[in-house]
């Protein structure tokens, strides 16, 4: 897969497209910059296809502990105000957006 | 004066009734309104807050009944949530998010009776090695070069910690590491600080940046200071599944621990080329003292530890493009308004962020994206390990690493920032350590030419902050590092 | 025999797969320690976690686990001792983390497979693919004011069970079948509740069509249908367009689309328009998930019985035919029914009365089983009324009829109407020696080789004593008398 990748330039077309998945609105002049900046950074990690990983997995987690299970007890909840004390609007008991159509 | 000392000396003054904590937090405040205007290390300071709690730690200290940091004024990094207390993450998608709940790590510090000044400042979400890219301004170091007053930068992301405890703006600081937040700080303002092992302090309550790598520590004066905060802000915490059932040791004792027949290694990767001599120097001293102290010196290898830094660079920002989807302007936070759901979405978070996060979410959903995630994070995640069986293999014959914690004395504002790769260069030492969940505790060891303070890194097995307080004791001693920075409570400012 | 569907180029056989999700019966969230209770006011039943505060985190709940490997054993499923939590991100108003986490490369619960039964008596094989855990989302609202959509979380974090299926099945009534048959398990382990209407059971239908013996072409899902009567209904709809673009010299596009019932058509999602990237990792929050062999052993040997066990049992313990005995276990809670009313009774006869004069009166008045206006204690005490000769069989089906309107038991209800069957053979003999007297012509004819007329003076016996005479003494006096 390595040697593909090799000296990737980012075009503003793919910065595009992350800043979409990202949800982020990226303006026109800013995508220049981050895809010169993107694409140095992409470009410094092409050090790792140097790395032998044969027949090596990948480290989930720190490898430390074991994921722990929590008993099936109602702890939490019916805390409608903090729930909703940050919200920036607000209608009745609901969070409210933009109408969203299906 | 009262900001000058350490919580050791602290503490047992407030027990002789040598002065009252109501007197210490006073000092700490007034230090705070000298000196913020010109450091911004803190973002919202709580003094009103604290002078009550101090006011109540007295109480308990005449009642006899009070618990290790009764009293004791700290600053807390504005990435811990605090109940009714504002917290930022130094964003401005958080400007006014005050959370309704305390983060476990803070919540402890409470129980043992500390007091909070305020909330200090940070990379924006914990991302930068700099202080830089606060929404609310950079943190100066107090720290000056010989004659000049070049603004230089405190290191990052817990600068604000940093500069707070090394200019006396408060006795000790909570810091969170991900790749050296804590470390190279320490090390730019000439203090001391802990990255303990993953999972030692829970991370519930605390504002995600890498998940995988995200911990909490102390920052403080002196060695035996961390002990005691880690004492405190350590433990089993149900509430993050990451979190590790295992019992908190002495801290405190454990430096007063013997060095004698422990090995240290000294990895030669960390000889990078183009280190200054200065660091190098240092670095050779460190290993002297352990030697004195009756370490045996042994040379390792940590073959990996050199893709460290790009393994870092693309699983941080793949969990961070994760972590932060969160922050959209629906149930908290910053919202700015669109035409539709998308359009508010992506004027919310463009506006919201700062430029580094912008640039490290876009990373991260790249990496992860179809088509480039076997290439990249995949890669990464196969790396990480090799890096972590680097580290397991020496544990086999060392007890302790020591290395330098950064490539530099703490750079100017400008220096270093045309070129994200650049900055991101400053955490070659510390990423490592990150990488493999192992504690890192990193201390002054001396100054620069130019009269900056100079730091050494030790690193452990996991779970071995024992023999890192312990190792680390015995260097202070050595180092005798009584050097102050120019802006200080007390200094000519 | 297979079902086809004709084009103008020839028959299409229809290809389809299924994911079921289902709502987990548990009493907290799958991370979260917030009821997974339905039905409460707006937000109330939301934790911080549920509402993705910063530096909140998930810790799994062990029963979501433990319902998950029940429901994977009785899929007869691999259950991996190793499965791993994902995260799958994307933006929406009702899903506050701006990812599920769900298991995308690992999941619990691996290869299965259940056997569905036809209405030709065939049985068919249907292959699992995976079951995995993951999270609901929380419920945007659309019409409560015109210019906003509003979120409730209280849904946000309860665990779901996705099955999925391998494109397997050939026809809406397999897909049918095999929706039942999953209902049915998960109900019977008490893993999920399978109520459609409520939406605490979901499918997404992927179809496709092809001529026989061709590779798979292109499919569409069909999300979120709620019934199983409209996946039937959508699945041929959706055939029936694939069909008309081939045939027209069109491709049919991959994508995700809504069925819209009132109009009986399919139609693109507008807000799945462009493919996504889902970005799956691991989620950093949470490590693998281990669970020890030994655990699964035991909630096997704890596991409740399953419908194919219980059908089997009933052929075995009552004599059954494997057709009445499926029709009995396809709900729990009539196999239940049924079981109250065998014990220590005969069991066809039981069956005979549950699948047939019971069954009839709850179709006819639109209620299950649970609203039956018959207890299964009456009904069994009718059969025993039967079986001890206190009533014959037509009469009990009158004495039944009553039993439904007036709820009265059926012993009173003999007592009230007089009903007692007559065995008194003294009794019977004199209305045969009248009706006997009163038609000697038939007797002639009866005699003269017309051995249908039997069949008449049995009538007209009964119908003398309203019925009431026990049908077995009738015939034989009759016999003897008339020889």
């Amino acid at each position: 897969m390595g040697a593909e990748l090799t000296d990737k330039i980012l075009d503003k077309k793919i910065v595009q497209r992350v800043a979409k998945l990202s949800s982020l609105a990226v303006k026109e002049d800013e995508l220049a910059i981050y895809a010169a900046d993107l694409g140095g950074i992409i470009n410094w990690m092409e050090q790792l296809n140097g790395v032998d990983i044969t027949d090596v997995q990948p480290m989930v987690g720190t490898e430390i502990a074991q994921l722990r299970l929590r008993e099936d007890v109602v702890t939490d909840g019916d805390c409608k105000e903090d729930v909703l004390s940050n919200a920036p609007e607000r209608i009745a008991d609901f969070y409210a957006v933009p109408k969203v159509v299906e | 004066m009262l900001t000058g000392m350490k919580i050791t000396e602290a503490v047992d003054g407030l027990r002789q009734k040598k002065f009252s904590a109501e007197e210490l937090t006073k000092a700490h405040v007034n230090a705070i309104n000298k000196l913020n205007d010109r450091i911004n290390a803190y973002i919202t300071v709580t003094a009103d807050a604290a002078i009550e709690q101090a006011k109540a730690a007295d109480q308990k200290l005449a009642a006899g009944d009070a618990p290790a940091l009764t009293g004791i004024p700290l600053a807390i990094k504005d990435l811990f949530c605090t109940k009714g207390v504002k917290t930022t993450a130094a964003s401005r998608i958080l400007e006014n998010f005050v959370p309704p709940y305390e983060s476990t790590v803070t919540a402890n510090l409470l129980r043992d009776g500390a007091v909070f000044l305020g909330k200090v400042n940070l990379d924006e979400f914990a991302m930068g090695s700099g202080n830089l890219n606060s929404a609310f301004g950079a943190v100066e170091n107090p720290w000056k070069r010989q004659g000049e007053d070049t603004f230089l930068v405190p290191g990052g992301s817990s600068g604000g910690s940093a500069a707070a405890v090394a200019a006396q703006m408060a006795m000790g600081a909570t810091g969170t590491d991900t790749g050296g937040s804590i470390r190279q700080p320490a090390a730019y303002c000439g203090i001391t600080g802990i990255k303990p092992t993953y999972g030692r302090c829970s991370r519930w309550g605390i504002i995600a940046y890498a998940s995988s790598l995200d911990q909490a520590g102390p920052m403080g004066k002196s060695v035996e200071d961390c002990a005691i905060m880690l004492q405190s802000m350590a433990g089993f915490d149900p509430k993050d599944s990451t979190s590790v059932d295992k019992e908190v040791p002495d801290y405190r004792a454990a430096c007063n621990r013997s060095l004698k027949g422990m090995k240290v290694g000294i990895p030669m990767e960390y000889r990078v080329p183009g280190l200054s001599p200065e660091i190098e120097a240092v670095w050779q001293q460190g290993i002297n003292w352990l030697k004195e102290a009756g370490c045996e010196i042994v040379d390792v290898s940590l073959p990996h530890t050199k893709h460290g830094l790009a393994t870092y660079y693309i699983i941080a920002p793949a969990e961070a493009s994760s972590n932060l989807a969160r922050y959209d302007g629906v149930r908290y936070g910053r919202r700015v308004d669109g035409a539709s759901l998308d359009e508010l979405y992506a004027n919310t978070r463009g506006a919201g962020f700062g430029d580094e996060v912008k640039r490290r979410i876009l990373m991260g959903t790249y990496v992860l994206s179809a088509g480039y995630y076997d290439a990249y994070y995949l890669r990464a995640q196969k790396v990480r390990k090799l890096i972590n069986q680097d580290f397991m293999n020496v544990f086999d014959k060392v007890d302790v690493l020591l290395t330098p914690t950064a490539p530099t004395a703490a750079f100017a504002k400008g220096e270093n920032q045309e070129d994200p790769v650049q900055m991101y260069l400053n955490d070659i030492f510390t990423v490592p350590a990150s990488m493999a969940g192992v504690p890192g505790l990193a201390l002054p060891a001396g100054l620069s030419s130019q009269g900056l303070p100079l730091g050494l890194q030790l690193l452990g097995r996991p779970f071995g902050e024992e023999t890192l307080f312990a190792v680390g004791s015995a260097m202070e001693k050595a180092a005798n590092f009584t050097h102050k920075p120019t802006l200080r409570a007390g200094g000519s400012l | 025999m297979s079902y086809m569907i004709e084009g103008s180029t020839g028959a299409w056989e229809v290809v389809i797969g299924l994911e079921v999700h289902a709502q987990v019966i548990s009493k907290a969230k799958l991370f979260s320690g917030a009821s997974a209770h339905f039905g409460a006011d707006p937000n109330t039943h939301v934790s911080l976690v549920d509402a993705a505060f910063p530096g909140m985190l998930p810790v799994l709940n062990r029963e979501c686990v433990d319902q998950a490997i029940r429901t994977g054993l009785g899929l007869n499923a691999k259950i991996n001792l190793m499965s791993r939590f994902d995260r799958k991100n994307y933006f929406y108003a009702d899903l506050p983390q701006g990812y599920q986490i769900s298991q995308f490369e690992f999941p619990i619960v691996g290869e299965g497979s259940i056997e569905i039964e036809l209405e030709d008596g065939s049985v068919k094989n249907i292959g699992i693919t995976r079951l995995h855990l993951e999270q609901d989302a929380g419920k945007s609202i659309h019409d409560l004011t015109p210019k906003d959509t509003v979120v409730d979380l209280n849904r946000s974090g309860v665990a779901l069970m996705e099955i999925v299926s391998e494109p397997d099945m050939r026809s809406p009534e397999e897909a049918g079948a095999y929706l039942r048959k999953i209902r049915a398990i998960v109900r019977y382990l008490g893993t999920c509740d399978g109520n459609m209407e409520e939406g605490s059971m979901r499918a997404d239908v992927n179809v496709s069509v092809r001529k026989p013996g061709e590779d798979y072409r292109t499919r569409c899902e069909l999300k979120n249908i709620n019934s199983i009567r409209y996946v039937m209904q959508a699945i041929e709809i959706e055939a029936k367009r694939h069909i008309e673009i081939y045939e027209n010299g069109g491709e049919v596009d991959q994508e995700t689309r809504l069925f819209d019932v009132a109009r009986g058509e399919t139609r693109t999602m507008r807000s799945k328009e462009n493919a996504h990237d889902y970005r799956y990792f691991p989620d950093p929050d949470l490590l693998p998930l281990i669970v020890e062999q030994s655990h699964v052993d035991h909630l096997k040997s704890t596991l409740a019985e399953l419908p194919d066990d219980k059908r089997n049992r009933f052929q075995s313990e009552y004599g059954l035919p494997r057709y009445d005995a499926n029709v009995l276990v396809a709900e729990q809670d009539v196999a239940n029914f049924f079981e109250k009313v065998a014990k220590n009774r005969d069991g066809r006869m039981a069956s005979n009365w549950v699948t047939g004069e019971l069954f009839a009166v709850l179709n006819k008045q639109g209620l299950t089983i649970h609203e039956s206006p018959i207890s299964a204690d009456a009904l069994g005490s009718l059969l025993d009324l039967i079986a001890d000769n206190t009533i014959n069989g037509k009469i009990a089906k009158e004495v039944f009829e009553d039993m439904v309107e007036t709820g009265d038991m059926p012993g009173d209800i003999v007592e009230r109407k007089g009903l007692k069957q007559v065995t008194d053979t003294g009794a019977i003999e004199k209305v045969i020696a009248e009706i006997l007297a009163a038609n000697p012509d038939k007797i002639a004819q009866y005699k003269s080789g017309k051995d249908k007329l039997f069949g008449f003076f049995v009538g007209q016996v009964m119908k003398e004593m309203q019925g009431k005479a026990n049908p077995a003494i009738v015939n034989d006096l009759l016999k003897k008398q008339l020889s």
